[in-house]
């Protein structure tokens, strides 16, 4: 546990010295600022739903740039070596390095903050589906930065681990789409249904919170940081 | 502390060692020498844990390094060949994170010594990305002391850095030796003949030779060679020098000078000069001709003779030369079937 913490603050001080975490951020909350003000001008709503929906269309492009650099950045400049030759166990070095994507991605949530703040000045929202929508936020971004994570794992190229994030995270967001093709009912229909990132996110923007749902991105993270690990430990073996 | 037992390594279909076995006891600085890509770097990603052997074994302070890898590498002060710096570091905040990720006790205590010892106190504050290739490998080399560790592995630590530079960091492999094992890597031979008790000759994954610097040069050698350089008018030079006891062989190598082979632990140039200076020959130059380390080097790591450069010209020598090192190789050729029997 402490080593993972060490990993994770040296992380976060990396992301603090380069241009990514700002340009990511700043470039996130743009696009959510506006989307979210727009969305409000028309609709005169005092709702995040429209809002987080959008959001998490961006955060399906920011969450793996977030991550793109993490492990890939190690193996190509070889201080990979010194992590893996530290008494920490290789799961440790992942989950650290999620771990502070997930601290930037919290504190870079935090800021949307303000529109709540917004909404409550100029209007009397429902603040259940608020803080339920935003526990799927940070539920679905958990499992979009593993997801990087695991892509970053793979090269030791940050634009190919960016590509190959977006790719994936896309693919899972919209693999529903097959349900809708093939029937819910037919096995294969079931299978992307429930793969579906989008899928779970629903009820939490409906401000039901479903401990299935909460299950489903919680595994995500697991697994995808599991075989991030394993990508680790194969290198080990060549 | 070190026991190595028939390492093998494969990359796929590539070897990248074979069937290496050595032991070193604690407090010793032990060289490997070899060519690039001879398997220096692969064994000692081995030793630290970085990755596991293909076959055989190998223990650090009686730690497996498969099965007790976080012990072994708790043990272990490691510099790769490619330092493992974060550009974006200062170099504290580097030497705190290592510190941290090996549960240094007394942390700032132990950063501020390694700082001292490697000479980069007054660069604390400076960063990593700016600073010279010097300064990083030292920065490096603090990495792998701050936990004290009782064995260090050095893959080329000198390599990139300007000679008053590798003279400080040879000073400071040495000041380590002692209570620490030092195992280094190094394709440069007087560093090996400076800093190293005892060497490991590595060619194509597999030890070739194996003893201490000065040992390796006179056993390949198995004589002494001087050369005599007379007035060319002298006559029948190689008679009256080849009557001497305890010369071995006269032979001629240009004009007026002569190779003479002396047996080993004769001195016998007193001897010559004096029978010289008998004959009223004019003596222009007398000097021993050792077999450096360079020369087995290159001897151990070629196979064929003709890379061999001292006296290529002289008959006599080449012979006996060739006498004298084959039982050496075919030893150790003989010693590696037997453990691998074993």
């Amino acid at each position: 546990m402490r080593n993972m913490w060490v990993i994770a603050r040296r992380e976060l001080g990396a992301y603090f010295a380069s241009p990514i975490a700002y340009l990511v951020g700043a470039g996130f909350l743009a696009v959510a600022g506006y989307f979210f003000s727009a969305i409000l001008a028309l609709s005169l709503q005092a709702t995040m739903q429209f809002a987080f929906s959008n959001m998490v269309v961006i955060l399906l492009f920011v969450a793996p740039l977030l991550a793109m650099r993490l492990v890939s950045e190690e193996q190509r400049s070889g201080t990979i070596e010194l992590l893996m030759t530290s008494p920490v166990r290789d799961w440790q070095v992942v989950w650290g390095k999620w771990l502070a994507a997930l601290v930037l991605y919290l504190a870079m949530m935090a800021f949307t903050g303000l529109y709540v703040v917004v909404l409550w000045r100029l209007g009397n929202p429902d603040y259940g589906p608020i803080l339920s929508g935003y526990l799927g936020l940070i539920l679905l971004g958990g499992a979009l930065l593993a997801l990087g994570t695991l892509t970053s794992a793979l090269t030791e190229n940050q634009i190919v681990a960016a590509v190959l994030g977006v790719a994936l995270v896309v693919l899972l967001y919209v693999s529903g789409a097959v349900t809708d093709m093939s029937g819910p009912d037919s096995l294969v229909g079931r299978f992307f249904g429930y793969v579906s990132l989008s899928e779970h996110l629903s009820d939490f923007m409906r401000g039901v919170v479903d401990t299935t749902h909460v299950v489903f991105y919680l595994s995500v993270v697991a697994g995808a940081l599991y075989l991030a690990t394993r990508v680790l430990e194969t290198r080990r073996w060549r | 502390m070190i026991e190595v037992e028939n390492l093998t390594k494969h990359y796929g279909d590539f070897v990248a060692i074979e069937d290496v076995s050595f032991h070193v006891p604690r407090g010793e600085v032990l060289g490997f020498l070899g060519p690039n890509g001879a398997g220096k770097t692969t064994t000692m990603r081995i030793l630290t844990g970085f990755m596991p052997p293909t076959d055989g074994r190998a223990t650090v302070a009686g730690f497996d390094v498969f099965h007790d890898s976080l012990e072994v590498r708790r043990r272990i002060g490691y510099l790769p060949e490619t330092v493992p710096l974060y550009p974006e570091m200062t170099v504290e905040g580097y030497l705190d994170f290592v510190a941290q990720l090996r549960s240094v006790d007394e942390r700032w205590d132990s950063i501020d010594r390694v700082m001292e010892q490697v000479d980069i106190v007054d660069r604390a504050d400076d960063l990593i990305g700016q600073l010279s290739k010097g300064y990083r490998q030292r920065v490096g080399l603090a990495q792998a002391l701050v936990h004290n560790p009782e064995v260090i592995v050095l893959d080329e630590p000198t390599l990139g850095l300007d000679p008053k530079q590798i003279i400080e960091v040879r000073e400071l492999i040495r000041s380590l030796s002692g209570e620490r094992t030092v195992i280094l890597s190094t394709h440069i031979l007087p560093e090996v003949s400076q800093i190293c008790e005892r060497v490991l000759i590595i060619n194509k994954g597999r030890i070739v030779a194996e003893d201490t610097p000065e040992q390796l040069s006179t056993r390949l050698e198995g004589a002494e060679h001087v050369r005599v350089t007379l007035d060319p008018s002298a006559d029948g030079v190689a008679e009256v020098l080849g009557a001497i006891d305890g010369v071995e062989g006269v032979g001629q190598v240009g004009n007026g000078s002569y190779d003479i082979t002396c047996a080993l632990d004769v001195e016998l140039r007193p001897i010559l000069a004096r029978r010289i200076v008998e004959r009223g020959w004019s003596l222009l130059e007398l000097r021993p001709v050792g077999m450096g380390l360079e020369d087995v080097f290159l001897q151990l790591t070629t196979e064929t003779e003709e890379t061999r450069e001292p006296e290529p010209a002289v008959e006599t020598v080449e012979t006996e030369e060739d006498v004298d090192t084959e039982p050496v190789l075919e030893e150790t050729e003989v010693a590696r079937e037997e453990e691998s029997d074993a």
